[in-house]
């Protein structure tokens, strides 16, 4: 073997670049076809792609269960659905909504988007993000097949104790729900490792925190958060596990223990889960305003005060999903006051957002529809939460549909209308072709009417008395009509869904070609082609302003000087992104895969013996192994160029 | 339209790999201290919340755990940080011959180190099925032993990968002095835990 000296290694550069420089990328950077080649992938494009799709089937199904409690309640005393298996639906309603599709799908479009946005080749540990992926479908895959089998989860999304602990849920039921907490924990959290590093080393030359797009700051306090509220989740669901299969006592008050700890720990993660599900959201507004108003987000400085203030009171507030439980008087204020408090950067936010609209030329495009529903949506969703931040109030509506109605006004209206508008918005990117426009309006409009069709009446049945969860309810309350009418939007929503999914399958064949970048926009990601190839980018971009497209029209400023015949990636310095070091990224193996078997493997048998976590660890350790171990011949360090 | 290159620097007289701050590997490491963190402190939160329901402490019939494996355990613990810093200076100066034997003195402690743990589970003088107070100390002493034999197990692949040609790349040496700043945490997470479970029993009355 010839060991070439550092000068003579192949580099991009003036002597390197156009076709040349494609063939020897792609050679470098391209998985092998087939179906090895699929399953051993780290490709970020490739598996955020995955990841989407993933959670959106997901949503479906969730929203299929939705469906079913609608038809259940549309009429009351209705016989439908027997009261077990409606408890089994709501719960795997709201689990599948909450760690199946909205905490994944935000961060798989991160995974996508956020190395194509900062100018880099891949993310940072891919291998790492390839066994997320299979966690999170595993997890994904246990609940789903338990349901099938009677043996879905019916203690409520958020299982509360006793009522799902060993004396009242006996069965595997709620053993399967906890350990799908730890499946999707887990992805959720090796996701949110990869971004922080991703974006904190990896950014292209010259994109300074500063300069760093609004949507990336959306996300770096996001993983954040993931990294600091996850883990309690994790804790719980463990402790949880632990006094249902070896007998321990943590929630247990006859034995010195605390129902009231769940809680606690639940909605430790819980009440900023919502915040995660929500600043991604608020990301894509900032992306989308930017773009189809033709200028800057107003007041970028305050925007990203306003969200690092949301990611830290999100961590002030898991109490007032507790008023109705009883607590000492200084905490009731004081939750009250941290709850309302919340509502301050969230409206600085949407005040940027609006004035913005209000300065620049906004073009109504689909995407940006999404943006004006979510603007109007949340508002009202915001609003009924200042209404139950009080305690009094809450105290009497506490279980009622109007809770039912205020969260998914914020959760649909805050995360999923600007989802529907960044998929529809970067749609184009992924897959090269545009969305019909004609469909993607109606689109719009029947997700956004039949949305307060069915949501809207719900504050009002909460009003009248009427508790959540209940599978059905006597007539002469009246509560009939307005069940009806929210049955009837809830329909009206599920063709808009379908249609969305009918829009993105034909434009994925028929759309029309969409090129680099089709709506003019000022950020890296459109600096590629549609969809980017293997290796996103031919140079890392020089980056000198936030708008980068915008400011250098005609052609990129690059840098250059990486080795072509190795995957290396260029990392940066953490405050004003200096080029540091170049580094290699890891190429792609199956271990990722085998590891997440293995793992799901450990997990599902530790719900029958705790034994299995002693032996089912060997394999996880030996997957770690072979993953780690490096497969090539050790090399002497590249030379030195003089 | 693709926008045409503009070329300006090159970057090919960069290093390829760096220690510390500047390697990706040290910014994932931290990120998983701030969730293990995470983790150990909500986990000590629960202790204190149980606690907080209790008379006594532990509640009465029950004795504090006895000293003296845990109290072996952390002093053994703390005198390791000396071959754990000499390990990580000689990983950051890339001398092989001694990140070797620090690798096999580390595995060495961390058996000694386990052997002392099995004798602590054996001194809490409660068991897990108890009750919540013995749930919680049997929990904190699980949680930490997971930390403790993740690193122990890298230290393993790591002494063994060391003594292949693998152990010549530069790459190698930060992953050894990552995995000794892991071991920093291990022990770091432990002292807490040694004055909650050993400890706070006794203080409290």
């Amino acid at each position: 073997m010839t060991v070439l000296s550092g000068k003579e290694l192949p580099r991009d550069g003036v002597k390197l670049s156009g076709e040349a420089l494609h063939y020897r990328l792609d050679k470098t950077w391209s998985r092998q076809p087939g179906l090895w080649g699929w399953l051993s992938t780290v490709d970020h494009k490739e598996i955020g792609r995955r990841y989407i799709i993933t959670a959106m089937i997901f949503l479906a199904l969730g929203g299929l269960l939705a469906l079913a409690m609608r038809m259940q309640l549309a009429r009351p005393e209705s016989g439908l659905i027997d009261p077990d298996r409606y408890n089994q639906i709501f719960t795997m309603h709201g689990t599948t909504m909450m760690f199946l599709f909205a905490v994944p799908v935000m961060e798989a479009v991160a995974v996508y988007l956020i190395p194509l946005m900062l100018g880099t080749r891949n993310i940072a540990f891919p291998r790492l993000n390839a066994f997320s992926y299979w966690i999170y479908l595993a997890g994904g895959i246990l609940l789903w097949v338990a349901f099938v089998l009677d043996i879905g989860p019916d203690a409520g999304w958020f299982a509360y104790v006793p009522l799902s602990g060993p004396e009242y849920s006996p069965g595997k039921r709620t053993d399967v729900w906890a350990q799908m907490v730890t499946f999707t924990e887990i992805a959720a959290l090796a996701v949110a490792v990869e971004l922080v590093a991703t974006i904190f080393k990896q950014r292209a030359p010259g994109m300074t925190l500063a300069r760093m797009p609004l949507y990336v700051w959306a996300i770096l306090i996001t993983a954040f958060m993931v990294i600091f509220s996850m883990p309690a989740v994790t804790l719980a669901s463990s402790f949880l596990l632990a006094d249902r299969l070896v007998g321990t006592q943590f929630f247990n008050p006859f034995e010195r223990g605390d129902a009231l700890l769940w809680q606690h720990l639940f909605w430790f993660f819980g009440h900023p889960e919502v915040y995660i599900i929500f600043l991604p959201a608020t990301g894509f507004v900032s992306q989308l305003t930017e773009t189809f108003c033709r200028r800057p987000v107003f007041a970028y400085s305050a925007v990203v005060i306003a969200l690092v203030s949301n990611g830290i009171l999100a961590f002030g507030l898991w109490v007032h999903h507790m008023f109705a439980t009883g607590l000492p008087r200084l905490g009731y204020s004081f939750y009250t006051a941290a709850s309302m408090a919340v509502s301050i950067p969230t409206a600085i936010q949407i005040f940027c957002w609006i004035t913005t609209m209000w300065l620049g030329r906004p073009r109504f495009d689909t995407p940006f529809l999404y943006v004006i529903g979510f603007v109007v949506t949340f508002v009202i969703g915001g609003l009924t939460g200042v209404m139950i931040a009080s305690v009094p109030l809450d105290l009497q509506l506490h279980d009622t549909y109007f809770i039912v109605a205020h969260f998914h006004y914020v959760l649909i209206g805050g995360a999923v209308f600007p989802l529907l508008g960044a998929l529809t918005y970067w749609f184009p990117k992924i897959t090269g072709r545009m969305m019909s426009e004609v469909i993607g309006k109606v689109n719009f409009w029947m997700i956004f009417l039949g949305f307060q069709i069915a949501f809207f009446p719900m504050h009002i049945s909460g009003i009248m008395g009427m508790p959540r969860r209940v599978y059905t309810y006597p007539a002469g309350l009246g509560w009939e009509t307005t069940n009806l009418i929210s049955t009837v939007g809830a329909f009206v929503v599920a063709l808009a869904v379908l249609l969305f999914v009918l829009n993105a399958v034909t434009s994925l064949f028929r759309g029309r070609i969409a090129g680099p970048n089709p709506w003019d926009a000022a950020g890296l990601e459109w600096a590629t082609s549609s969809p980017p190839p293997a290796y996103n980018f031919a140079h890392i971009p020089l980056v000198s302003s936030r708008t980068p497209l915008w400011d250098e029209r005609g052609h990129l400023p690059v840098v250059t000087g990486l080795r072509v015949d190795d995957r290396e990636l260029l990392l940066t310095s953490v405050l004003d992104a200096r080029p540091d070091v170049r580094e290699p990224s890891p190429l792609p193996t199956i271990w990722p895969l085998l590891a997440a078997l293995a793992t799901t493997a450990m997990f599902v048998s530790s719900m029958f013996t705790p034994w299995a976590v002693v032996i089912g660890s060997l394999p996880v350790a030996a997957a770690l192994i072979f993953w780690f171990w490096p497969k090539e011949p050790g090399l002497p360090p590249e030379p030195v160029i003089e | 339209m693709m926008l045409q290159p503009r070329f300006t620097d090159d970057l090919a007289t960069l290093p390829t790999t760096a220690f510390s701050h500047r390697s990706l590997t040290w910014w994932g490491v931290l990120a998983f201290f701030l969730i293990e963190g995470s983790a150990f402190a909500l986990a000590f939160a629960s202790y204190f919340f149980l606690m907080n329901h209790e008379q006594g402490w532990p509640p009465p019939p029950w004795s504090p755990p006895d000293l003296l494996a845990g109290t072996l355990f952390t002093i053994v613990m703390l005198l390791s940080e000396i071959p754990n810093s000499m390990l990580k200076h000689a990983a950051e100066h890339g001398q092989l011959k001694k990140v070797r034997a620090g690798l096999l003195i580390i595995v060495a402690i961390g058996v000694l180190l386990m052997v002392l743990r099995i004798f602590e589970f054996a001194s809490l003088n409660v068991l897990w099925t108890d009750n919540a107070y013995g749930s919680i100390m049997w929990a904190l002493l699980v949680l930490h032993l997971a930390h403790f034999l993740t690193d122990w197990v890298d230290s393993c692949v790591l002494a063994a990968l060391m003594h292949t040609e693998h152990g010549i790349e530069k790459r190698r040496f930060v992953d050894v002095s990552e995995n000794a700043m892991y071991w920093r945490f291990v022990w770091l997470t432990w002292l807490p835990i040694y004055v909650m479970v050993y400890w706070l029993p006794r203080w409290i009355p």
